[in-house]
């Protein structure tokens, strides 16, 4: 019998081990280190941050909790995606099959739903709370910009999302959503000023956006593809330059008086 | 079962109730660290996190990150557990439901549609709401408050994006789920639904109030009259007070910031106006032009 540091030395220097993991950890301030920057993704991360970026009280984590959310959509999304077809035909029945027949189904439509909803909530939260620590103003300014541009693409994301499961809920929200589309002023054909361009019905704004006069099989395939491709490419690129520039501004503010 | 109970526990209005709770917890917190620091400052003492040493990411920050996540995900999950998304029936263009909600985050703006055309209601005001947040870090030059809570260092700016938050945008949510039934009809929570209720609430434009027919000539002229001057007057009248009162804060504040501000205070000021003028005297449009409404 072995005893067990035997077992983990004998581990530690097994060669798949040291491939992976590089260098042991002995809890150095050099260790420390170079858990950060030698990590792919906690090298997101400074080596040392200040006392109030690990105190709840200052940023209460809103941000982190957003990325989070969204870690969580991307991956319960792309499992929806397995069991789903973007047709009329078959969109209801294959979130009717999530419900009785896929294992766990149900639980994995819920978690991508609530999912959402908390997601909304929290990068409204975060939004409030960079106002009020005063976060946004020199030199953070242009990052508040690309946040306005994640928060509104967080309420896209969550709107595409809804016509999904082809049902009456979603159907209409996005009916109503997108008649909001034709009232544009010039570019709606119910918006003002539009007759002097010529904006009809099948050709105006509303039209770009559903693939049609209204809500049917193209809309569907639009709001999958925006929800599924579109939107979160443009959501992770903007993402990197918030991160980024979160660092690149100083991190989590401080108090300048 | 008691309606209200029936609404606040639709699955999807979980989501809202949760929302409130969330909310008002933060803003509390938010304004007792800001009052909390505004008394440090008043004594002339540093405020929370001045002092701040560094620490390690790993793991101080690390580890708050990790547990953070897991309260999340156990959350979440048991949210799941007890709440199933619901999943009405097969779309159906023919049948439309009443009313029709659009998703929960933009009933704010579904409410908006009592008081303005969708023009205004559905692409202007929400375009003028992003543009608004994008210019925050512009025309707030109050080089105070940067980087902590503090409410003393910059009322104005915190009342006037609390109004909108809290206000125009969270408050009209709450209505357009909570409030709004058949019709976008006002519901108390107490009240059943009643899809045969029709109320007789005729709403006139503000010119025939006295007399003046708001399709005529001289009802476009007043119209035109009451909205100019609204837009003019609301421009003008900051400059003047200011002129008067702190000259120093207009010139440092330069021509094109001063126009963005106040034209956007007015913008949003427009919006309880237009509430009171259409729910308090039955007011619908202030001016009807060939194009458009107001």
């Amino acid at each position: 019998m072995k005893s067990l540091p035997q077992i983990t030395d004998k581990v530690k220097k097994n060669l798949i081990w040291k491939s992976i993991f590089r260098r042991d950890y002995r809890n150095t301030v050099r260790d420390r280190a170079q858990a950060v920057f030698g990590n792919v993704f906690l090298h997101l991360h400074p080596v040392q941050v200040r006392e109030s970026a690990v105190k709840l009280r200052f940023t209460w984590g809103m941000g982190g909790i957003t990325f989070f959310a969204f870690i969580l959509l991307v991956i319960t999304g792309v499992v929806l995606m397995f069991y789903y077809h973007p047709t009329i035909d078959q969109a209801y029945n294959d979130i009717k099959d999530l419900e009785f027949q896929v294992p766990f189904g149900v639980i994995l439509r819920n978690l991508h739903r609530w999912g959402a909803h908390f997601m909304v909530i929290v990068v409204m939260i975060h939004m409030f709370r960079v106002f009020m620590t005063g976060s946004y103003k020199t030199p953070r300014q242009f990052n508040w910009g690309i946040g306005v541009f994640l928060l509104v693409f967080t309420f896209l994301l969550s709107f595409t999302g809804y016509l999904t499961p082809w049902d009456q809920l979603g159907f209409w929200a996005i009916t109503v959503g997108t008649n909001m589309g034709a009232a544009t002023p010039l570019l709606g054909y119910q918006g003002p000023f539009s007759e002097y361009l010529h904006i009809t019905p099948y050709n105006d704004i509303r039209f770009a956006l559903l693939g049609g006069a209204q809500v049917g099989g193209n809309a569907l395939l639009r709001s999958y593809i925006w929800h599924c491709v579109a939107l979160p490419l443009i959501s992770i690129i903007l993402m990197f330059v918030h991160f980024w520039r979160v660092r690149k501004d100083g991190g989590i503010s401080k108090p300048q008086k | 079962m008691n309606p209200f109970i029936e609404i606040i526990t639709q699955p999807d209005n979980i989501a809202i109730v949760i929302m409130i709770i969330m909310v008002t917890f933060f803003m509390v917190w938010a304004f007792l660290q800001a009052l909390q620091n505004d008394k440090l400052l008043a004594a002339g003492l540093p405020v929370e996190g001045e002092n701040d040493k560094f620490v390690d990411t790993f793991k101080p920050l690390v580890r708050i990150e990790l547990i953070i996540a897991i309260v999340v995900m156990v959350g979440l999950t048991i949210w799941s557990i007890a709440v199933d998304a619901p999943l009405e029936e097969i779309a159906n263009p023919t049948i439309t439901p009443n009313p029709a909600k659009a998703p929960w985050y933009f009933l704010g703006l579904q409410e908006l549609l009592v008081y303005f055309d969708p023009w205004l209601a559905g692409v202007v005001l929400p375009s003028l709401i992003v543009v608004g947040l994008l210019a925050i870090p512009y025309i707030d030059i109050n080089p105070k408050g940067n980087g902590y809570y503090t409410f003393a260092e910059r009322k104005y700016a915190i009342l006037i994006f609390s109004f909108g938050f809290f206000v125009l945008w969270l408050l009209l949510i709450v209505i357009g789920v909570f409030f709004r039934g058949p019709g976008w009809l006002w519901y108390w929570p107490w009240q059943e639904w009643d899809h045969a209720r029709v109320v007789f609430e005729p709403t006139k434009d503000l010119t025939t109030v006295i007399g003046i027919d708001s399709r005529s000539l001289p009802g476009f002229i007043i119209g035109a009259l009451v909205v100019g001057s609204y837009l003019i007057g609301g421009m003008m009248a900051p400059y003047y007070y200011w002129k008067k009162n702190s000259p120093e804060l207009l010139a440092k504040l330069g021509i094109i910031r001063y126009v963005t501000i106040v034209f956007l205070f007015i913008t949003m000021m427009s919006i309880p106006i237009k509430m009171v003028l259409r729910l308090v005297f039955l007011i619908k449009y202030i001016w009807i032009t060939p194009w458009f409404n107001v």
